[in-house]
């Protein structure tokens, strides 16, 4: 069984494998689609870094995409 | 002259060309579909949308994308909800990175009920994104001091409100509308308080390059039908702006001529 660590992803606590990337992270999640974008600790993590960024403890993480807006 | 009258060429922003005047939000519609009718009887081909939390319990739902294709329309990211200069910065890198483009939408805000421009924090958040490298329409009081200085910043498009967010209470202040127009160098549209197609054509009348609105469509009884209403109104509007309007007069003036009457 691998270790899990703590994040919080959209405000809401999360376990997710120790050294799992951003990209896993999303796979997890079931988001395969392509119009997200993700902040790690207040950075931009860019689209081409998810697989090669890991996730540390307590690290907080926004996934958003676009909706209906004025 | 052939007594043609010259088609509308459109307007520019940020050196790109759009031929309908009529900016569309897509938020407040009962569902995706009707979102994509309206936007689509709207004419309109550049879009506001929101940046939120994806729903991490379903994120298989329908996608605004589905509806209002991104390589049709041209997504202007907003900040609405952003009440301080960090927030809407944060949004709109995540909305850059979301979307791979440089044009936003600017709008930090007071506190309800009205929802007024914050300005101070508005340039604050201008200077931080401008340095950044977006490209800034920005969404402010109808205040032709600060409309000036957001345009020498560098601001791509200034957008006065007509009147407070979804308040549908029209042009409020035409006078410092078109005060803001007269100084200004690059588009002017005016960005919230329209209520129905006489208040978009009377913001177009004024000399807007562009009118903004969302919830005169979507809170209309049947919006398709009032987003039909818009794209005429504002095209009526541009028209009436080009073809200059007769002065006033506090007396009558007859129409028909006043000789060969039969006596």
């Amino acid at each position: 069984m691998t270790a899990q660590i703590a994040i919080q992803v959209n405000g809401e606590s999360r376990q997710v494998p120790q050294g799992a990337s951003v990209a896993e992270l999303l796979a997890l999640i079931g988001l395969a689609a392509p119009k997200v974008a993700v902040e790690r600790n207040l950075e931009i993590v860019p689209r081409s870094a998810w697989a090669s960024t890991p996730l540390a403890e307590g690290d907080r993480l926004e996934i958003v995409h676009f909706i209906g807006g004025g | 002259m052939d007594g043609m009258a010259q088609a509308d060429e459109g307007w520019t922003v940020a050196g790109r060309r759009f031929r309908s005047r009529l900016v569309v939000g897509t938020g407040r519609y009962k569902d995706l579909p009707e979102t994509q009718a309206a936007i689509e009887a709207s004419g309109a081909e550049m879009v506001t949308v929101a940046v939120r939390r994806v729903n991490l319990s379903d994120a298989s739902q329908p996608m605004l994308q589905d509806f209002v294709p991104p390589d049709r329309y041209t997504y202007l990211p907003n900040t609405a909800g952003c009440f301080t200069a960090m927030d809407a910065v944060r949004t709109l890198r995540l909305a850059r990175e979301a979307g791979g483009w440089n044009l936003v939408k600017l709008e930090v805000l007071g506190p309800p009920p009205f929802l007024y421009p914050d300005m101070a924090a508005t340039f604050e958040a201008a200077a931080a994104l401008l340095a950044d490298g977006f490209e800034v329409m920005v969404y402010c009081a109808d205040d032709p001091v600060a409309a000036k200085r957001l345009e020498e910043m560098g601001c791509v498009a200034i957008m006065p409100l007509g009147a407070p967010i979804g308040s549908g209470l029209g042009v409020a202040n035409p006078f410092m509308i078109k005060a803001i127009i007269a100084q200004a160098k690059v588009p002017v549209l005016v960005d919230a308080g329209i209520g129905t197609a006489s208040d978009a054509a009377l913001a177009m009348e004024l000399g807007c390059d562009a009118v903004l609105l969302n919830s005169a469509i979507a809170h209309a009884r049947d919006p398709v039908r009032m987003a039909r209403a818009m794209k005429a109104a504002v095209e009526a509007g541009r028209d009436a702006f080009l073809a200059g309007r007769m002065p006033r007069s506090a007396a009558a003036d007859p129409s028909s001529p006043v000789s060969g009457l039969i006596r």
